[in-house]
C-alpha cells in the first residue's frame, strides 16, 4: 500500500525588501539587501567547552536543524565566521584564549552566550571560573538554561538574526561601538 | 611468601625506628606519618628495597589542617607495589609559615606535575623541584585557593555581578 505523499508547505521564505519593482529590475535600499543576505547566512563558530556544547550538537543535527536558518556551515576558523557561539564554562585561564578567538574574527561579528555558565558563571561561583564571558568580550544575546534546550538555542539564534537584520551598515563605524570596543581593550 | 602490611611495617621500623609514627590500617591500607626531613629517604628505601618494590607513585597531594598549629600542611604520598599489588600511604607535616618539603622528583619522575599541582593549590614549596610553577590556575593568581583560609561565599569579591544574583 502506498503512503500518501505529503508536501512540506510550511516553508517560510525570506520576504522581499521594500523597493521599486518593474519588469526585469528592482531598486531598493542597499542596506536592506545586505542585511537580508547576512541574516540568512550566518556562519557560526562553535566554542563548546561542556554540556551546553552537547545541546548545541543536537541543535545542529537533523532533528532541530540549525541549517534551516542558513547556518549549516560550521566554521572552525574564526576568520571566516560571523557568530561566535560560546557554550559552556569558561575558566579564567580560558579567558584570554576566548578573547583571542574573538579578535581573529572579522567584522561584523556577533557573540551569543549559551547557558548559565557562559552568561554568568552559573553554579561555578569559584576562584577558577570566569563569572560571565562579558568580562572579556561583548555579548549580543544570552541564552539562559543549564543547559538550555535546543529550542532555546534556536530562539537565541533567531534573536541574533533579528539583530543582524536590524543592524545598519555603518553601526560598526559609530562612536558608541568604538567606545564599547575600547571598554574591552579592543582597538 | 606474599608481601603483607605487617612485613612492610616491620621493614620500615627496622630501618627508620622512631622516626615513623601513627601506624594505622584504615580499610586495610597501611598508613603512617614520617618526619619531614626524611621523606625522600623513606621513598628511596621503599623504591629500592628488593622485597618492597614500591615503584609506582599513585598520587601526591596536600591537606590543610588549619587547627593543627605548627604543622598545618600535610603532604601525602600514595605508593603502589605493582608486583604484589599492595598500596601504602604516608604523610609528612610542615609548618604553613615555612612550607618547605624536599622534592620527590629524584625518585619518581611523575612527581614533577603532581608537586606542581600541590604547589599550585596549597603553596607547598618543594625544595629542589626543577620547575616549580603553577600548572592549572592562572599565572597571575596571588593566593593558594585550596587552603582553608578563604570563605566559600566571599562578599567582597567584585568579579560577580551582584545585579544578577540579588546579593
Amino acid at each position: 500500500m502506498s503512503r500518501p505523499v505529503q508536501y512540506n508547505n510550511t516553508i517560510k521564505f525570506a520576504g522581499i525588501p521594500e523597493g521599486y519593482m518593474g519588469e526585469g529590475f528592482m531598486a531598493t535600499n542597499f542596506e536592506k539587501v545586505v542585511s537580508l543576505a547576512r541574516k540568512n547566512s550566518i556562519w557560526p563558530l562553535p566554542f563548546a567547552t561542556s554540556c551546553c556544547g552537547i545541546e548545541f550538537m543536537a541543535t545542529a543535527a537533523s532533528h532541530y536543524d540549525i541549517a534551516r536558518f542558513g547556518s549549516e556551515r560550521m566554521s572552525f576558523s574564526p576568520r571566516q565566521c560571523d557568530l561566535l557561539m560560546v557554550m559552556g564554562t569558561i575558566s579564567k585561564k580560558m579567558g584570554p584564549i576566548l578573547k583571542q578567538v574573538y579578535l581573529q574574527m572579522a567584522e561584523p561579528r556577533w557573540v551569543i552566550a549559551v547557558g548559565a555558565c557562559a552568561s554568568s558563571g552559573g553554579i561555578f561561583d569559584t576562584y577558577s571560573v570566569m563569572q560571565g564571558i562579558d568580562q572579556v568580550i561583548p555579548v549580543d544575546v544570552y541564552v539562559p538554561g543549564c543547559p538550555p534546550r535546543p529550542e532555546a538555542i534556536l530562539d537565541g539564534f533567531m534573536k541574533i538574526q533579528e539583530l543582524v537584520h536590524a543592524e545598519g551598515l555603518r553601526r560598526r563605524e559609530s562612536d558608541q561601538y568604538k567606545e564599547l570596543m575600547n571598554s574591552y581593550g579592543i582597538q | 611468601m606474599a608481601l603483607t602490611n605487617e612485613i612492610v611495617q616491620q621493614k620500615l621500623t627496622d630501618k627508620f625506628g622512631e622516626q615513623l609514627t601513627y601506624w594505622e590500617q584504615p580499610y586495610g591500607m597501611l598508613t603512617f606519618v614520617a618526619e619531614k626531613d626524611i621523606n625522600i629517604k623513606v621513598l628511596q628505601f621503599l623504591f629500592d628495597d628488593e622485597e618492597l618494590k614500591f615503584r609506582f607513585l599513585t598520587d601526591l597531594q596536600a591537606v590543610h589542617y588549619p587547627d593543627n598549629k605548627g604543622a598545618e600542611l600535610a603532604v601525602v604520598y600514595h605508593l603502589h607495589n605493582l608486583v604484589d599489588n599492595i598500596r601504602i600511604r604516608f604523610k609528612v607535616f610542615t609548618d604553613i609559615q615555612k612550607p618547605d618539603v624536599f622534592t620527590a622528583t629524584g625518585v619518581y619522575e611523575s612527581a614533577n606535575f603532581m608537586e606542581r599541582e600541590t604547589y599550585d593549590f596549597y603553596g607547598v614549596n618543594f625544595v629542589g623541584h626543577p620547575n616549580l610553577i603553577r600548572i592549572l590556575n592562572v599565572d597571575e593568581m596571588d593566593y593558594f585557593p585550596m587552603r582553608k583560609e578563604f570563605p566559600l561565599e566571599d562578599q567582597t569579591r567584585i568579579d560577580k555581578d551582584d545585579e544578577m544574583f540579588g546579593r
